[in-house]
């Protein structure tokens, strides 16, 4: 309220205001938007026209041919072949043309003079009307003719079917799922008891375990890899087991996980009311008992926090996966996979929107239920005090 | 693949049993190692010996796991980057050498200021001046939440997202990428956006701007609620205008925040590796360090001392807001 009031003593008027943030609103969701609307278009739609016009009729070209010689037919002076070009497929002719260069030389309706008393009509409909004053030849039926061909929006579920099923991409999301439910879960509880010992119980060293844990919060994940690629191939030899394993990503998910956990929970955790715990401690509670029944529960909102930062982290993680997974195209997580057609795929837009949105979705989904403790924890990550 | 995701469960599960398996049974082992019965002497002696091992049970497989995945890590790449290729022979300085003489590695270095540059600034500008805007419009929180939304979405989505915004389709065909579209709707050349040097490396900091600058919005907002009405008040009183009272006023106490915001971006730039690996994968002169290292760990065989050498001078640059953290966190902690 504050900040409002001083905004309108900076002067600026409300309408500019609104309108500047919803140019702004617009800019922010328009990329995610083109994406959405492509994957639920047709295939052949979307190569031809921009994801803006998905809601208006798009216009492709298309190839018809007109009827033989039994098809002809006399009226008077005429001879006449008629029928349909579009045979029955949808939309609607805007032009055509008799030469693949030039398939908008008449529009839909009007009547091209062909030469030699020859002349042909096709409405927009695609009822064709093609006479000539001498009968016809083997020579000038069964003619191609090239159409403009304006179809109506189509919106299809078939491109999430055909990533789900034949890009591999249906696997991937499980892959993914595997990858980061453990990986959420298994941090939260050994960063809790960390955390408590760092904010209630005295021992010595404490002051200097907190600076590390504050340290390694940004000590770049690249000065891990090399050596621990070693450690776990040495490892899988050594125990005679693959080196790319779930467990493997599992606790290097954790174990890079820990370091912001601990200092979240703790900094949640030292906030807790201080004559809450004495007085469990004057009653004889151990410290166990303390943290189980006391700290724990009271400390939901800081887990919840935690947990959705894990979880988005973790799905949306590719470097740990693919050093730790490893890139076969069955071990892929929804990132690796969508990198991986990002490379295949380049140009297939029908097939990277549907597979991007997929990948998108669950986060999205986690993101709107769970705003709020999101941003809960981003304020006690980053600001002074919890 | 179901039997998949009900092994992780499963392993869930199991995992959080034993860990809480672990916490009790060796508390429960060290209660009745050290009984406090007996004699009084006997009894507050084992009284202060629990006290002061419990702690190290609690934090035991947090050390543990940051022992083995960071700590060693490190210390394992720092000697790494002193060795060769294969980590056999000791080669001194002559990784870095290379990495000095190298037009990768320039390039990287090179491309890497300019998203330090760039990024950190625009996240934080466009963050603040969002947030100072939405806050007094009825449905604030609305277009808050839209812009905050891209912090949910991969940097591998955002990749896709934003390439197909730069989309380019041979000359006279019809442009599907929307920014190819609004040049040619203006008569212009539809361009290869990702191709062109230098200025290519914008268009890959866009997408970091577009996933971040919600969550510099978020933290200033809040630090902006924060500031006291009354100094805002006194500026009025004191007949400051309104760009004196944004700038002397609220900024100065937001400043904090905004050195923290900007910080935690600085450090995201310098790990910035899926964009660049998804989009141009370092072609075109857009190289940055992380992409550079992760190239090097595995292209031909891979080569482990160069490797680390580049990883070593990311940790360099970290380094300083590292130990900047670690001042402001003791600070902090003192008070409490």
């Amino acid at each position: 309220m504050s900040i409002g009031k001083s905004l309108a003593r900076i002067g600026l008027p409300r309408l500019i205001i609104n309108i500047t943030v919803l140019v702004v609103v617009a800019l922010w969701v328009m990329p995610t938007l083109g994406i959405f609307v492509s994957s639920f278009r047709d295939k052949d739609q979307l190569t031809v026209s921009g994801w803006w016009t998905a809601f208006s009729s798009s216009e492709r070209n298309e190839a018809g041919r007109l009827g033989g010689l039994d098809a002809m037919k006399q009226e008077g002076p005429l001879y006449v072949i008629s029928g349909n070009v579009l045979e029955g497929k949808g939309g609607a002719v805007n032009a055509f043309g008799t030469k693949a260069v030039a398939p908008r030389a008449y529009k839909a309706g009007t009547e091209a003079d062909l030469g030699d008393g020859i002349k042909l009509t096709i409405n927009s409909d695609g009822a064709y009307r093609y006479t000539s004053t001498a009968p016809f030849t083997d020579d000038n039926t069964g003619r191609r003719v090239y159409l403009a061909v304006a179809t109506p929006p189509v919106f299809t579920m078939v491109n999430y079917r055909n990533v789900l099923t034949g890009e591999g991409i249906g696997q991937s999301f499980v892959n993914s799922l595997t990858v980061a439910i453990p990986a959420t879960v298994i941090p939260i509880l050994v960063a809790a008891f960390a955390a408590y010992a760092l904010s209630w119980m005295s021992f010595k060293g404490r002051t200097l375990l907190l600076a590390a844990v504050v340290g390694l919060i940004v000590v770049p994940l690249q000065m891990s890899l090399i050596p621990l690629l070693r450690l776990y191939n040495d490892v899988g030899t050594f125990l005679g087991v693959p080196s790319k394993t779930y467990a493997g990503i599992w606790l290097a998910h954790t174990a890079f996980g820990l370091p912001l956990a601990i200092y979240l929970l703790r900094n949640y955790i030292v906030g807790l009311p201080k004559e809450i715990i004495e007085s469990a401690r004057v009653d004889g509670a151990g410290d166990f008992e303390i943290f189980t029944k006391i700290v724990l529960p009271l400390s939901f909102p800081a887990l919840a926090s935690f947990a959705i930062f894990q979880f988005l982290w973790v799905w949306n993680d590719l470097l740990v996966a693919m050093v730790f997974l490893g890139t076969e195209k069955d071990k892929l997580v929804l990132t690796g996979a969508l990198n991986a057609l990002l490379g295949s795929r380049g140009g297939n837009w029908e097939i990277l929107s549907a597979s991007a949105f997929v990948s998108i979705l669950v986060p999205l989904l986690v993101f709107f239920s769970l705003q709020r403790y999101l941003v809960r924890g981003l304020l006690a990550g980053s600001v002074k005090g919890g | 693949m179901l039997s998949q995701i009900v092994s992780a469960l499963i392993v869930m599960v199991v995992g959080v049993f034993a860990a809480a398996a672990y916490f009790y049974l060796t508390n429960r082992v060290l209660d009745l190692a050290l009984p406090d019965k007996g004699d009084v002497v006997t009894a507050s002696r084992n009284l202060r010996r629990r006290a002061m091992i419990r702690p190290w049970l609690f934090l035991g497989p947090a050390i543990l796991l940051l022992t083995i995945y960071l700590i060693y890590p490190v210390i394992a790449t720092l000697i790494l980057s002193f060795y060769g290729r294969d980590a056999q022979e000791f080669v001194g300085f002559s990784n870095y050498l290379w990495a000095v003489n190298d037009a990768g590695f320039r390039q990287s270095i090179f491309n890497n200021i300019l998203w330090l540059a760039v990024v950190p600034a625009a996240c934080t500008f466009f963050g603040l001046v969002i947030a100072v805007m939405t806050d007094r419009l009825a449905w604030g929180n609305f277009a808050k939440s839209l812009v905050f939304m891209p912090m949910a979405i991969s940097f591998v989505g955002a990749s896709v997202i934003w390439k197909f915004i730069y989309d380019y389709r041979g000359e006279g065909q019809i442009q599907i990428g929307i920014l190819n579209a609004i040049v040619q709707y203006f008569g212009g050349q539809p361009e290869v956006w990702l191709a062109i040097p230098f200025w290519n490396n914008f268009f890959l900091m866009i997408i970091l701007i577009w996933i971040q600058t919600g969550f510099a919005m978020v933290i200033l907002s809040a630090a902006l609620r924060g500031i006291p009405e009354e100094t805002i008040e006194a500026a009025v009183i004191d007949g400051a205008s309104g760009w004196q009272i944004f700038w002397k006023i609220m900024v100065p106490q937001i400043w904090g925040t905004i050195a923290t915001v900007w910080t935690t971006i600085t450090i995201l730039v310098l790990k910035v590796f899926d964009i660049v690996l998804t989009m141009t994968n370092g072609q075109w002169n857009t190289e940055v360090l992380a992409n550079l290292m992760f190239g090097w760990m595995f292209q031909g065989g891979g080569d482990s001392g160069r490797s680390a050498a580049i990883a070593v001078v990311l940790m360099l640059a970290v380094t300083p807001i590292m130990i900047w953290n670690i001042r402001r966190a003791n600070e902090e902690m003192k008070g409490r």
